[in-house]
């Protein structure tokens, strides 16, 4: 029961306010803006040349005042947004309208998933690997010469790095095609066929994650393992004579994983927001190219929507983690 | 001195440290440019580079040299901005949370956790949509320094606490010195190399924040950075025109450009950092 009240519960009410100060910063952020965004969406409607009477126009401004949860005063309309989004309703997308938000995003979902949650665990997985081994040997030359590469790819922003390997492997060489998730009018059925043509387009947005995701998960283990290799306990044990193999996997990689293992979470919950630049590059049609399309046309329930979503989404994978820590570190005990 | 000559013996200081010079010397170029970078059609279009026109010229009519020094320029001035204003608001917050401790360090250390939990980059898209025309450089500077210091102020309060228990605060105190004093007299020395490697760090994410913000169009477009100019160069579909020579300059500039300061953030924070220090300077 201390664990309970001790742990469990200051947690889950940090939780509920991060979300609460995330979720206000997305109702507050619109309303800040000068100007109404009513009359701004007629104003667009106009310069595009259409022709509005003035009886369309009354009408059009209900309607939207409706649409953007704009009626009443600032708390009624603050009130009505969290009941509909406790009820799991975005609204509808301006952009494709009618279309509920949350379909919207649905459709997207998969292939953003597909991608990153691959993505992420592979170059989670190599990076480690490659970066505890070179952190153990660090004084061996493919230590060194690994570290060097690293030292190169890590600062390249991920849009320029992104840019270069899609031009170089798709326009120069033709090895890939050079956009999209799945050839144009094919029809998605669980068949070999259509699984080989997405590996296929998934092949490079993959690869420039992989990469930079490898560097990165590299060079932060390789410190970790550093650190640790200079531990009394590990000098006891070489001392001592205990396997290399032993002291490597048991005694060093073990104890410098843990910070990885937050890293992990954290890179999860950020997929939402996360694909944005790799599916723009690669016109993937993921909810990246959906938040992309909604940036272009002003349409506010759909970027509020992903942005909710990926909120609760960030602080959840936190929170679960932080809970089930004590089961990688023995050290933590919630008594 | 002394410290300026061990921080040289590392090759990627010296290296780092030239490449942004020569950087910073382009950015100053631009106070003799002989043309307005705003304006188009001033030279001949879609030239390739020459001994006229060292970069060639673009399809707007630019000459693509001068437009690089400015857009260097401008991505330098912003960063700069960036990285100060978040400096102070990380040092203020990180050294009253560290140094009071108690409820301020809970609602201090609360809204940081807040910050870094937040996807941050959504809410940014958010907010320069809305005020995209009116987003002059520094109001964006002044957008990414607000959203920018949280992890810093983190790095800072630790420091702070442990300082706080070092022996010569107990002194400063009994001798009846201010807080303020103490804070800024006695701790500043200690948080100053930590604060100057992570200002570098927050320069070069604001950089790549702008660039990317200005590739999806949500920057004042007119106004020439390095993220701007690639914005303009795909929009003109340079890369199947064949202009390599407009695309190549701000992607190699800003390659450069990140490169150095992530070597210069990295080799100051080694010899920050007492256990690799010794082994590039050896025992003192």
């Amino acid at each position: 029961m201390t664990f309970v009240r001790r742990h469990l519960i200051p947690r889950l009410v940090q939780y509920f306010l991060i979300i609460f100060v995330g979720i206000t910063a997305v109702f507050v952020i619109p309303r800040l803006a000068p100007g109404d965004p009513v009359y701004r969406t007629i104003a667009e409607l106009r310069s595009r040349g259409s022709y509005l009477d003035p009886a369309t126009v009354d009408n059009m401004i209900e309607d939207l005042t409706e649409m953007y949860g704009l009626e009443g005063s600032m708390f009624d309309q603050y009130l009505a947004f969290w009941g509909r989004l406790v009820k799991g309703d975005f609204g509808v997308s301006f952009f494709q309208f009618p279309t509920p938000v949350l379909q919207l995003i649905g459709i997207s979902l998969p292939w953003t998933l597909g991608l990153l949650l691959t993505t992420t665990l592979l170059s989670w997985t190599i990076g480690n690997l490659i970066g505890g081994l070179a952190g153990y040997f660090s004084q061996k030359r493919w230590s060194r010469i690994l570290d060097g590469i690293a030292m190169v790819i890590r600062p390249i922003p991920y849009y320029i790095f992104a840019f270069g390997l899609l031009l170089l492997l798709a326009y120069v060489f033709r090895l890939f095609p050079v956009s999209g998730g799945a050839a144009i009018g094919r029809r998605l059925m669980f068949n070999l066929d259509t699984m080989l043509d997405i590996l296929k387009h998934a092949f490079l947005p993959a690869l420039s994650l992989v990469i930079l995701g490898v560097a990165i998960n590299f060079q932060t283990m390789k410190l970790m393992v550093q650190n640790v290799n200079s531990e009394d306990f590990v000098r006891y044990a070489k001392l001592g004579g205990v396997k290399e193999s032993k002291i490597v996997w048991h005694y060093v990689i073990r104890n410098a994983i843990l910070p990885q293992i937050t890293g992990l979470a954290l890179s999860f919950g950020q997929i939402f927001s996360g694909a944005l630049i790799t599916e723009i590059v690669f016109s993937y049609p993921g909810l990246g190219t959906l938040l992309y399309n909604a940036i272009r046309t002003g349409d506010y329930n759909l970027i509020m929507g992903i942005t909710a979503l990926s909120i609760v989404a960030i602080t959840t994978a936190i929170l679960i983690l932080d809970l089930l820590y004590p089961l990688w570190d023995p050290r933590i005990r919630y008594t | 001195m002394k410290l300026l000559r061990d921080l040289f013996r590392d090759f990627r200081f010296t290296l780092s440290f030239s490449i942004l010079c020569i950087l910073v010397a382009l950015a100053l170029l631009s106070l003799f440019s002989p043309y307005d970078p705003t304006f188009w059609s001033v030279v001949p279009r879609d030239l390739k580079p020459s001994w006229t026109y060292l970069l060639g010229t673009n399809s707007k009519g630019q000459d693509v040299f001068w437009q690089a020094t400015f857009a260097v320029r401008n991505s330098l001035i912003l960063s700069v901005i960036a990285g100060s204003v978040s400096r102070v608001i990380a040092i203020v917050v990180g050294m009253v949370a560290g140094y009071l401790g108690g409820g301020a360090d809970r609602v201090l250390m609360f809204l940081t956790d807040s910050l870094l939990v937040i996807p941050l980059f959504l809410i940014i898209v958010l907010l320069a949509m809305l005020i995209r025309d009116r987003l002059t450089l520094p109001l964006l500077g002044l957008l990414l320094a607000f959203f920018g210091w949280a992890w810093d102020a983190r790095v800072i309060r630790s420091l702070i606490l442990s300082l706080r228990e070092r022996g010569f605060t107990q002194t400063a105190i009994l001798t009846g010195s201010s807080t303020l004093r103490l804070v800024l007299n006695e701790y500043t020395p200690f948080a100053m190399p930590l604060i100057f490697s992570t200002l570098i760090n927050n320069m070069s994410w604001a950089i790549g924040l702008e660039m990317t913000l200005a590739i999806l169009g949500l920057v004042n477009i007119d106004i020439p950075t390095l993220g701007t100019m690639l914005n303009w160069a795909l929009n003109y579909q340079a890369i199947l025109l064949g202009h390599w020579w407009w695309v190549l300059t701000p992607v190699v500039l800003s390659i450069f450009l990140f490169v150095a300061l992530y070597w210069l953030s990295v080799s100051i924070s080694e010899y920050l950092d007492p256990r690799t220090r010794t082994q590039r300077v050896g025992a003192q």
